[in-house]
């Protein structure tokens, strides 16, 4: 069954057609990787999803739901979390703060005035952050201020906030970007530990084919706007059309 | 998931129990030390001898005292807006203005019971706020400054020309004889004054031992009380899941979005909280002298409440009443020294060099105390961008370590001695 329907959708920046026609169906309980060169369109597209953008035509729907027209919180309620290319998160808070925001968002939702609690007698909301930041082995920094800690870190934390809402469909903007090597081999492991323990639907957009093929079910190739295949990654790696598109001229 | 964070993390309690448990005892000694400072300022605030030079710098009377409470009750409703969330809202002093127009309204109207007053002038500014705060709070930064102090210097240009009717244009509102005032009943012979059933705002009793003499009045601590109030209240909410929510806003609203968080109605909250403590602030300031005017609701009174709550610490608990101390009591006190005054200091100095320290000195004292003020916002902003509280916390750790190095340079000393014998 297909959580995330992508229907024609098109979205135009002035006289940069950035989508055209894009037609994607993620299946739920999967890990579905969007690819593509740079300029390919793939943040559009994601910010398409999470109501930061709104298609030009088309219709994007979650769960049988439309998205468009909701607002980011709106689509965040709906079980939809999203981690970015930099990772977002609270800076000036500490890393313990920074996992209460997201549960109590979860319990709460958009807006309580809930002024007379006190934060530290909230032991449940606690608990459920300190049993996630160790589920990311970040527990020992929970005093700490985010701002501080290492880009690893901090998209360990980020992927944290995000998981301890327990939502149904993650989204992940380049999760390894900019990152070395073990850096990077860690999120993939972090990722499929993820994927192992929970059920949930990740979309991934990355560049790094060393991921993508170590995580994906299938595999969206996205150029100029147009969805070039869409296949599992074994047939992928060889296909003629992708490396074209992809790799240009060059043969490897 | 429940179920299994309690089994697997039973040694993460504890340590979370303690830190509430250390930081729920300094938010009671911090708001205990306020309370006594409060409760003692009028013998605190009179250091000096009345018949001594420094009598000058006495502070303790009721009419200064009652506006560092007052205006104490302002900078930490600002702070919960500004310290919290970080919209500068430049636009205070119209809900400062308010609360006291509704406040005298009361008195001419209802009674000279200050309660009714009070709760009015609350809940108009809370009234305002949302209004105010509802379209301002449409953009942030820079914008939402300039929005709120369009609204400010409408509402003050308003009760100056339009709005007469209601705010008795230049001359102010004040009280008369003619007024109804439905429960006292209509007055006859002299004005009658504010009072909290009873207990008149400008009783006062005078206690004289050995050169000193303190005043104690009832309008004084009917504002510390507020304050105390007011403090309480900022207290809780800083430690709430709502003031996590808030800095949270400050910090990241990307983030606050993609969390599933509408940041508007948080700030908007937070907005309405910050004028309901100046319409409260405004009210008082009815209360203890029972006229309002327009000026009260000019840019420079909105800019005032900035500066006490930066001086002092912006998002500290502390700092916005000490702030608004600081600058309250340069406004009257240091105000108040003038050439005479400077020439008695001076006078040991032979005549050419007396008359040159005084010419130095002049500046920045009397009228010029706004340079003085301004140079020590400047000092502190450049050396302690967190205020005042900064300062103070700064000394602390310097104090500490000194006292954690004396016992280790002790038993270095001790070790040696043993190890000779």
């Amino acid at each position: 069954m297909s959580i995330l329907e992508v229907r024609d959708i098109s979205k135009r920046f002035g006289g940069l057609q950035a989508l055209s026609d894009v037609n994607i169906s993620v299946a739920e309980n999967t890990v579905h990787a969007i690819i593509g060169p740079n300029g390919a369109g793939k943040s559009t597209l994601l910010n398409c999803f999470v109501g930061k953008l709104i298609p030009d035509t088309g219709s994007v729907s979650f769960d049988g739901q439309s998205v468009l027209g909701r607002k980011p919180h709106q689509i965040n309620q709906m079980g939809i979390s999203r981690v970015f290319q930099t990772p977002e998160i609270f800076a000036d808070l500490t890393v313990i703060e920074n996992m209460m925001v997201p549960c109590f968002a979860h319990r709460d939702g958009p807006f309580r005035l809930h002024a007379f609690e006190s934060v530290p007698k909230e032991r449940h909301i606690t608990e459920m952050a300190e049993a996630m930041l160790d589920d990311v082995s970040m527990l020992e920094k929970r005093d700490l201020h985010a701002g501080s800690l290492s880009r690893g870190d901090k998209r360990r934390l980020e992927m944290a906030m995000c998981l301890v809402q327990e939502p149904r469909l993650l989204l992940l903007d380049e999760p390894t970007a900019g990152m070395a090597r073990a850096d990077t081999n860690n999120t993939i492991q972090l990722l499929k530990d993820i994927r192992r323990t929970r059920n949930l639907t990740m979309v991934i957009i990355e560049h790094d084919m060393h991921v993508v093929f170590s995580l994906a079910d299938r595999i969206t190739v996205l150029a100029q706007g147009t969805p070039l295949v869409e296949d599992v990654p074994e047939n992928i790696k060889g296909h003629p059309k992708v490396r074209e598109a992809y790799l240009g001229e060059a043969q490897v | 998931m429940t179920d299994a964070t309690q089994t697997a993390f039973p040694a993460q309690t504890p340590r979370a129990e303690a830190a509430r448990d250390a930081q729920g005892r300094r938010d009671r000694m911090l708001l205990l030390i306020v309370a006594l400072l409060a409760l003692a300022a009028p013998i605190l605030l009179n250091p000096f001898p009345t018949a001594s030079a420094l009598a000058q710098f006495n502070a303790g009377y009721p009419d200064l005292m009652q506006r560092f409470a007052i205006y104490g009750i302002l900078a930490i409703g600002f702070n919960i807006l500004f310290g919290l969330t970080g919209y500068l809202s430049f636009g205070h002093a119209a809900f400062l203005g308010v609360g006291s127009y509704s406040a005298v309204w009361m008195f001419k109207l209802l009674s000279m019971n200050v309660i009714p007053a009070i709760l009015l002038a609350t809940v108009i500014g809370g009234l305002f706020a949302l209004v105010i705060g509802f379209v301002s709070l449409r953009r942030s930064g820079i914008y939402f400054s300039i929005l709120t102090l369009a609204f400010a210097q409408m509402c003050y240009n308003l009760a100056y020309s339009v709005l007469t009717p209601i705010s008795n244009g230049e001359t102010g509102l004040q009280l008369s004889l003619s007024d109804p005032r439905v429960l006292d009943g209509p007055s006859s012979g002299s004005l009658p004054v504010t009072s909290l059933f009873g207990a008149e705002m400008r009783e006062a009793a005078t206690i004289t031992l050995g050169g000193w003499s303190w005043t104690f009045s009832v309008g004084y601590y009917v504002c510390a009380a507020l304050l105390l109030l007011a403090f309480w209240l900022s207290i809780r909410i800083f430690r709430s899941p709502f003031g996590l929510m808030l800095r949270a806003v400050k910090s990241n609203q990307n983030r606050m979005a993609y969390t599933g968080l509408s940041a508007r109605p948080y700030t908007l909250a937070a907005f309405v909280i910050s004028g309901m403590y100046a319409g409260l602030a405004g009210g008082l300031l009815a209360s203890m002298d029972p006229l309002a005017g327009a000026d009260r609701m000019q840019w420079t009174a909105s800019g005032e409440v900035v500066l006490m709550t930066i001086l002092g610490g912006a998002g500290t608990l502390l700092g916005p009443v000490l702030g608004a101390g600081v600058i309250k009591y340069f406004e009257n006190i240091f105000s108040k020294i003038n050439d005479a005054i400077l020439h008695q200091w001076v006078a040991v100095l032979p005549d050419g060099l007396e008359d040159a320290v005084v010419a130095v000195i002049h500046p920045f004292v009397g009228k010029g105390w706004h340079l003085t003020l301004g140079l020590i916002f400047m000092a502190v902003v450049i050396f302690l961008p967190g205020g005042l509280v900064e300062g103070a916390r700064r000394a602390g750790a310097v104090v500490r370590r000194r006292d954690r190095n004396a016992p280790s340079v002790e038993s270095d000393a001790a070790a040696r001695r043993a190890a000779a014998e």
